[in-house]
């Protein structure tokens, strides 16, 4: 199963993403933000990091990069696509996800092993957890605190469409705890914490990110 | 009207001009050589170059003549594959890999504008790195501070932290290390000091030279503007005064994406071998990076000023050549390469110029809109500049300090007051945790990071495959180096070294930051005569060379210097990252041993400080050869998996390094005191060469002859708990004293986050 990366000017975290779709036991294909065409692939992920310089808003430029225009449609069609940090930010801006991610209400950078539980596994990338799973995984943002409308939160809860939320401390003020969402449909996920930094004993707090890349392979081949 | 340029034809027309050398810094010896140099005044755009180049912080005038001693004593190594005096040393780590690494100073900008100083202090580090050739993979940020409870600390800190993390953690590099240090001889010095490392393959590995003649000079990265005009003269090479004008000017504004893209774009132009030779731009701009090229290759160049692409069309060629806007390169590629090397400037959008050439005619030549402003030798500029010996002698206070030993300071006496005492130093704002100020900076990105603050050392994996790895620490204590600033040095890399040692990795490099008030102070250059040749001397009988540093002068207000902070990196290397050794208590039945020997040490100590605010005696007894056999101790232990932790002790004592190993899991244990020792001094003494382990019962006995084998002293002292059990001391017979966890934490995590929100 081939699962993109797509790098961006500014993209950070795009080799880890990469590493942890081969850990997982992908084949992981990079993607160039200038390149409009997604090269075949069964899933893309937008990694993290500071897509250019995260300047003017988080995202709000690298939805317009050419292969944005392509993966947009390829998602509405029901391609895959996970979005971890930077990459839910540009999921939000370009309208396949809804809300925003603001500053952090402490407004401070935040990095902290992270205790979060999986409420959805309905979803292509979390449907080998198990529902009220807890996990540790990584989370590092500036600009992380999750914000809707209040019928649209309500929306996003009555369809189950929460699929992870902050356990013990919310990190950055997200509204109702929430970490991480996904589209309608389940194909689309953006999470703000990293589970691509939670899959090896010796660089992570645990294992616990994989499952987010062995859902989606098992879901692939399975499909 | 359009402003008249000062030509080298004008300079030989009118000899006479004054000119404004005092105000960029020069002295009248100075400006009398430039003149006998050239055979004529220099123009106004050459004095601006050789202002900024001969300045203390760019020519290290005032230190060579010790710095000398780093070479002189260096120790027969195989590892060092480039030395002192390239933008970064290079060290052999094995398996076909290389490190580079370097520290520097940020000092003086960091305290005009926190956010913006201490940002681009690591923007700069980083470029020498990438201009090595290598691909860095982490930094650290050795910080001093004033009092943690003064107003002006209250300013410095939170921007300091925040320009760290800014730029950093937009660059995608783990920040793995360093040090938060608090003492009001900062006050008005805070230092900044920042590290980068970096990892490159043995035959990436790139110098700064401009060989080739007819190879072009390319300027790529940022636009250049009006920033930092003359930080090197200005800002790093003069002392402030007390309600002096504000300098915000000269410091230098950061943009870290363009730099982030900078590092992509010139890792690829050196791995498709397009480059002969390359230059970050640092310190004194175009004018550094040009001569510096020009004099380490075939000596000639010819500049086109005027091709420099500008932020601001108004500045003035003296203005450009002394500009130090940011993320900056200069590279030197030949014809033939030239559009594939445009070309991957184009692929990551940074903006690229050909602004000269390689010459064979031995000078510099700079010319504006076709008229020639600068015609000098390169190497009068960028290494001849001038060297001072400038008088040096011990301080006619530093035998009333030594001789004010801590001996009659009143110590804990009953068991309550003892425990009292360590939760006062556990809670005081050097040992309190530091996670308010890590927390702001990415230790994860790059997924390499096996160990990070706060352990002992950063350990990051270079190879997946192998589990090679890299350990890297920073240490300095200043209140030692006070005491004794030879002792001081060697005690600042004897710790560095532990730290490296504690995780399992065998050290292997030094590098270091050398922070000094004013040179032309007598006592000032004695401490840093002292320091230099104590680490010069420590280097070589840990066997272990320095592969480069940097020296921040001027680190004072009005008459009152800094403490002599001699900052020291040391790099270890670990063959395999899995075998590291972490500092945290966690098997229940673990026992707990220390390794070396505890005499009574308690001058420059935390407890002196944070307890009686007293500095004076002499500084715990410096024993390289019991640290170099604990070292061998350490590494072996981590090879044979006899320990399953390990803590360096030093600031605060063995009461501290108990309380860290137990909150870094939450896991509790039981110690008691040895026979025969104070149990005062066994607690919060400093002495040096020792470390805390823990090992499985069934193999402490094999631990026990290792150290024994090696002459290390080595004692049982207690058991892991288990999880959320207090951490207790027994003192004597039937008297004890212990902490919960819970309190102990509350302690720790509490002080930052009150005095900085």
């Amino acid at each position: 199963m081939r699962i993109g990366v797509v790098t961006f000017p500014g993209s950070l975290d795009d080799h880890d993403a990469a590493r942890a779709v081969r850990i997982a036991g992908g084949e992981a294909v990079a993607l160039w933000h200038a390149d409009a065409d997604l090269h075949g692939v069964d899933a893309v992920v937008l990694p993290g990091g500071f897509s250019y310089g995260d300047y003017l808003r988080c995202g709000a430029i690298a939805r317009f990069a050419p292969v944005m225009g392509t993966l947009v449609d390829a998602a509405n069609g029901g391609l895959p696509v996970l979005g971890i940090c930077n990459g839910f930010q540009v999921l939000c801006e370009s309208h396949l996800l809804p809300g925003a991610l603001v500053r952090n209400d402490s407004l401070h950078f935040v990095c902290r092993d992270q205790r979060l539980r999986i409420e959805s596994t309905d979803t292509a990338w979390t449907s080998a957890y198990e529902i009220g799973q807890e996990i540790v995984v990584p989370l590092k943002n500036g600009e992380g605190g999750y914000v809707a409308d209040e019928a649209t939160l309500d929306l996003l809860e009555g369809d189950g469409r929460v699929v992870a939320r902050y356990l013990e401390v919310n990190p950055n003020g997200s509204r109702r705890d929430i970490a991480g969402i996904s589209n309608a449909r389940g194909n689309v996920v953006g999470l703000m914490p990293h589970p691509e930094h939670a899959v090896e004993p010796l660089t992570g707090p645990s294992t616990d990110g994989l499952r987010f890349f062995t859902s989606i392979l098992k879901g692939l081949v399975e499909a | 009207m359009t402003r008249h340029i000062d030509t080298v034809a004008d300079a030989t027309a009118y000899p006479e001009r004054e000119q404004p050398y005092t105000e960029l810094g020069l002295k009248a010896d100075e400006y009398a050589r430039i003149r006998e140099i050239l055979g004529r005044r220099p123009t106004s755009a050459e004095l601006a170059m050789y202002s900024v180049m001969w300045s203390e912080h760019c020519s290290y005038k005032s230190s060579k003549v010790h710095l000398r001693q780093f070479g002189d004593k260096k120790p027969e190594t195989d590892a060092l594959l480039v030395g002192i005096g390239e933008n970064a040393g290079v060290v052999d780590i094995g398996q076909g890999w290389a490190v580079t690494f370097k520290v520097e100073s940020h000092n003086h900008p960091s305290y005009v504008e926190p956010y913006q100083g201490a940002a681009t202090g690591v923007g700069g580090i980083v470029r020498d790195i990438i201009s090595m050739g290598a691909r860095p993979v982490a930094v650290m940020d050795p910080l001093r501070f004033g009092a943690a409870d003064h107003p002006d600390t209250h300013r410095v800190l939170p921007g300091v932290v925040a320009g760290i993390g800014g730029y950093g953690n937009c660059l995608g590099l783990p920040n793995i290390g360093g040090e938060v240090v608090f003492d009001p001889c900062y006050q008005g010095n805070p230092l900044v000091n920042a590290l980068c490392v970096g990892t490159l393959r043995h035959e990436d590995i790139h110098l700064a030279s401009a060989k080739g003649v007819g190879n072009l000079v390319v300027l790529y990265g940022a636009k250049t503007g009006g920033d930092g005009i003359g930080g090197a003269s200005i800002l790093a090479s003069e002392t402030f005064d007390e309600g002096g004008p504000t300098k915000r000017p000269a410091v230098q504004v950061g943009d870290p994406f363009m730099e982030k893209l900078l590092i992509e774009c010139t890792l690829e132009v050196l791995h498709a071998g397009l480059v002969e030779g390359i230059q970050d731009l640092g310190a004194a701009g175009i004018s550094c990076a040009t001569s510096e090229l020009a004099s380490n290759g075939e000596g000639g160049m010819h500049v086109r000023l005027d091709s420099v692409p500008l932020r601001d069309a108004t500045l003035t060629p003296e203005e450009i050549l002394m500009s130090e806007s940011q993320e900056r390169m200069a590279a030197v590629v030949t014809p033939e390469k030239i559009d594939a090397f445009l070309e991957i400037c184009r692929k990551w959008d940074v903006t690229a110029d050909v602004i000269g050439e390689v010459t064979d005619t031995g000078r510099l030549v700079i010319e504006w809109h076709g008229e020639v402003i600068v015609d000098v030798p390169p190497r009068t500029v960028a290494h001849d500049g001038p060297v001072y010996h400038r008088p040096y002698a011990r301080p006619s206070w530093q035998d009333a300090l030594q001789a004010d030993d801590p001996g009659l300071l009143a110590r804990p006496v009953t068991a309550a007051e003892l425990r009292d005492t360590v939760l006062t130093l556990v809670g005081s704002p050097n040992l309190a945790s530091k996670t308010w100020v890590t927390a702001q900076y990415d230790r994860y990105v790059q997924g390499n990071t096996v160990l990070a603050q706060p352990e002992d050392a950063g350990v990051i994996r270079v190879d997946e495959e192998s589990g090679l790895g890299v350990a890297i620490s920073t240490d300095c204590n200043g209140r030692f180096a006070k005491l004794d600033p030879y002792a001081g040095a060697q005690l600042a890399l004897a710790e560095a070294y532990r730290n490296v040692a504690a995780t399992g990795a065998a050290p292997l490099a030094v590098t270091n930051c050398l922070n000094f008030g004013s040179p032309e102070d007598p006592d000032v250059m004695w401490q840093f005569e002292r320091a230099v040749t104590g680490l010069a001397d420590g280097c070589l009988e840990l066997g272990i060379p320095v592969t480069g540093g940097n020296v921040s002068f001027y680190n004072q207000t009005g008459d009152v210097a800094i403490h002599p902070t001699p900052v020291v990196g040391v790099l270890g290397v670990i063959d395999d990252v899995a075998r590291r050794t972490p500092m945290a208590f966690r098997a229940i039945g673990d026992v707990v041993l220390v390794l070396g020997e505890t005499r009574e040490e308690l001058a420059g100590s935390e407890w002196a400080h944070v307890v009686h605010g007293h500095l004076g005696g002499l500084p715990p007894k410096v024993d390289l050869a019991a640290e170099r056999a604990l070292g061998e101790v350490l590494v072996a232990a981590a090879r044979g998996s006899l320990v399953t932790a390990a803590h360096d002790v030093s600031d605060g004592g063995i009461a501290q390094v108990l309380v860290e190993m137990a909150l870094r899991e939450g896991v509790g244990a039981t110690v008691r005191v040895p026979a025969g020792l104070d149990p005062f001094v066994f607690l919060v003494g400093e002495s040096t060469a020792r470390a805390v382990v823990t090992a499985d019962p069934a193999r402490a006995a094999t631990l026990e002859a290792l150290a024994t084998q090696h002459g290390v002293p080595v004692a049982r002292i207690g058991v892991v708990t288990g999880p959320g059990d207090d951490l207790q001391v027994d003192l004597v017979v039937g008297d004890s004293v212990a902490w919960t966890l819970a309190e102990l934490r509350a302690t720790a995590d509490a002080t930052l986050p009150a005095l900085f929100g």
